[in-house]
């Protein structure tokens, strides 16, 4: 293959080679695709609560609020990052069971799954999720419920600034939403390989 | 007469298949207007900005390829090249065939499309599985997608059905949220049983080496969670100079092709999994694939590959729309497919020669495109090409004598008035069939000839009409 690359490479030489001027790089700022009149003069959290809500996820700023609507939506068995579970254990109360080792061989058995964010995005209502700070990949992603654990501080308030915060972590994965298709039909339908139900829980 | 490939198609096309296509592109096409217009003050202003972008990117893919690959190897991607679609897939299965793997899972990409791969690795006896709802369909159907998109706008919920029932995945139901949820249940455990989870790239940053999957279902980020190895297969077009830069393109991406503010899901992939995580590939792999893209890159219409696959001219076009994508013979249908297919084919270009044809070259697809394509211009140098290479183009009334006429004033003015004379005469009796089968359908409208010679006349004559016109 590396035959293939020479060829490739000098192919593309070749194609580019009669032309006299190449197309120079537009001088521009991200500044132009920002949703200015969303954001101007409000507070970041108030606009991600807003702006989650219309991609169906929803915002929480009370721990207790959490452990309510889980138990409403009968999601009792789940999985939280070790490292958050001392802090949330005590807003737990009787009837849940909670694991903090994530078992990949039963992977249904879990309705819910808590683990950190980096960070999130005011403009578009998102959760950004790292390697770094997500303590699974798959107990974000498996089960019905994902609860993405936001630092208050943390909240960019675009798109671009956040582009600009991805950093050094090799894997960076921004969250908008519970999981869906209109594949059939055109019809909306949530939960299809990730969460059908995506909750941020907003902390200082 | 023999009518041209894709009117035949269109004319045999169900009439579900028919209203499946038109309705499914028209709400997408609306739906993005709105989004885009609702939110910037110029949106097309962004078009032109990311169009310039990309063009750039095109005309300097000899040092940004080079570049690229020395990023990607500093974090730790194997690269690989290939120059046709044979050395793609003899790629994948010569990285499975390395690490003892049988089983692959596939998120969306169009180059695989392109190069067959799944049924390639089948052949091979490789399990391949596509994780993405309507590429699943597709693939127990045995069907081709028939949108960039949406690959399964042209079927209907009972006809899933009916395929979700034949291959064992319950009973007849023809509930969307039914069908949704046996694929979930379904494929999770695909997942978890894999050995290689293969996507595409959306976007990849030449200056971090950064690839980025847009995916609304979650189907890649399972693929990627659940296996060891990943693979990204990747054609050379698809670079952007800097991360900066998807500030402004990712937002462009999916207002235009699905008319969301973002996709559910955007990933950033730089390189395997981080030390401590468990879950997750621990090599990554990524192929460039040429297959025909250096021949388009030296060609008269290399504008195409700024080409960033979001749909939305397929949406808005009128032909797409009363066709179908399967018209179009080609994995890209629609506007953009009616001039990359063609030159994707190579040295068989006439094959797919009418596919520029098959426009009224009405801008649309231009109007609404993110970066800004001029495909009515590309339209029409290849329809261009065609007749300098003389392909023969069925379908097509003799224009000869209209030729002949058109270019002597004096027989051009006697023709007007005498034309008056079609207003009297039995049209739908003469022996044209072009006519006869244009007129089955519709009214030909009175003949008014020489109406706009005698209106421009009179117009130049009127004091300060030449600042007006345009």
């Amino acid at each position: 293959m590396s035959d293939d690359r020479e060829s490739i490479l000098s192919r593309v030489r070749g194609a580019l080679a009669p032309l006299r001027e190449r197309a120079a790089m537009p001088d521009y700022t991200t500044e132009i695709a920002v949703m200015r009149n969303l954001l101007a003069g409000r507070d970041a959290l108030a606009v991600f609560s807003e702006r989650i809500k219309r991609v169906n996820g929803i915002a929480l700023t009370d721990p207790a609020a959490l452990v309510e609507k889980l138990r409403a939506g009968g999601w009792l068995h789940g999985y939280c990052d070790p490292a958050l579970w001392p802090t949330l254990a005590p807003h737990f109360g009787e009837g849940f069971k909670v694991e903090t080792v994530f078992d990949r061989t039963r992977v249904d058995d879990y309705a819910f799954g808590i683990t950190r964010a980096a960070g999130a995005i005011a403009e578009t209502g998102t959760v950004i999720l790292d390697d770094v700070t997500t303590s699974s990949r798959l107990a974000a992603l498996a089960p019905w419920v994902h609860v993405a654990v936001v630092n208050r501080a943390q909240i960019f308030s675009d798109l671009p600034q956040a582009v600009a915060a991805l950093g050094a972590d090799s894997n960076v994965i921004w969250c908008t939403g519970p999981s869906k298709t209109a594949d059939v039909e055109g019809i909306l339908i949530e939960g299809v390989h990730g969460p059908g139900v995506q909750i941020a829980l907003v902390v200082d | 007469m023999k009518f041209q490939q894709i009117d035949q198609f269109a004319a045999e096309l169900k009439a579900d298949t028919r209203a499946a296509v038109y309705d499914g592109s028209k709400k997408g096409h609306e739906k993005r207007t709105k989004l885009l217009f609702d939110e910037f003050p110029d949106p097309n202003h962004l078009r032109r900005v990311a169009g310039k972008i990309k063009q750039h990117v095109v005309e300097n893919l000899d040092t940004y390829l080079p570049a690229v690959e020395a990023k990607m190897k500093a974090n730790g991607v194997q690269v690989h090249w290939a120059a046709t679609a044979d050395a793609a897939n003899a790629a994948v299965l010569g990285i499975m065939r390395a690490r003892g793997a049988t089983k692959i899972v596939k998120a969306k990409t169009m180059v695989s499309e392109e190069t067959e791969l799944a049924h390639f690795l089948e052949k091979e006896g490789i399990e391949t599985l596509e994780t993405d709802l309507g590429e699943f369909i597709v693939q127990i159907d045995h069907d081709h997608p028939s949108h960039i998109v949406k690959p399964i706008i042209h079927k209907n919920r009972r006809e899933i059905a009916r395929s979700f029932e034949r291959e064992g995945l319950g009973a007849y139901n023809d509930d969307p949220e039914t069908i949704t949820r046996r694929a979930r249940t379904f494929l999770r455990h695909k997942y978890l049983e894999a050995d290689v989870g293969l996507t595409g790239a959306n976007f990849v940053s030449v200056e971090s080496g950064r690839i980025v999957l847009v995916t609304n279902e979650g189907n890649s980020r399972f693929c990627l969670a659940a296996t060891k190895c990943h693979i990204a297969m990747i054609g050379i077009e698809k670079l952007v100079p800097r991360d900066y830069d998807l500030g402004l393109l990712l937002n462009l991406l999916a207002r235009s092709g699905t008319a969301q503010e973002v996709t559910v899901y955007t990933e950033f992939i730089s390189g395997p999994k981080s030390a401590a995580q468990p879950d997750g590939p621990e090599e990554m792999h990524v192929i460039f694939v040429d297959n025909g893209r250096t021949e388009v890159l030296a060609s008269e219409c290399r504008d195409i590959l700024r080409c960033i696959r979001c749909g939305a001219c397929l949406n808005v076009c009128p032909v797409y729309r009363q066709a179908s994508g399967h018209a179009y013979r080609s994995v890209y249908p629609g506007p953009v497919g009616a001039v990359l297919s063609p030159l994707l084919m190579g040295e068989k270009f006439a094959e797919k020669a009418d596919l520029p044809k098959a426009s009224s070259l009405c801008g649309a697809c231009n109007e609404v495109c993110p970066v800004n394509i001029p495909i009515p211009d590309l339209l029409l140098r290849l329809r261009n090409k065609a007749k300098e290479e003389n392909i023969p183009s069925p379908g097509t009334p003799p224009m000869g004598a209209w030729a002949l006429l058109a270019s002597q004033p004096t027989a051009w003015r006697a023709a007007l008035w005498g034309g008056k004379a079609i207003n009297y005469l039995p049209t739908n009796l003469l022996p044209i069939p072009a006519l006869r089968a244009w007129e089955a359908k519709r009214t030909l409208p009175a003949w008014r000839g020489g109406e706009f010679r005698k209106w421009m006349k009179g117009r130049a004559r009127t004091p300060g009409a030449s600042a007006k016109t345009t």
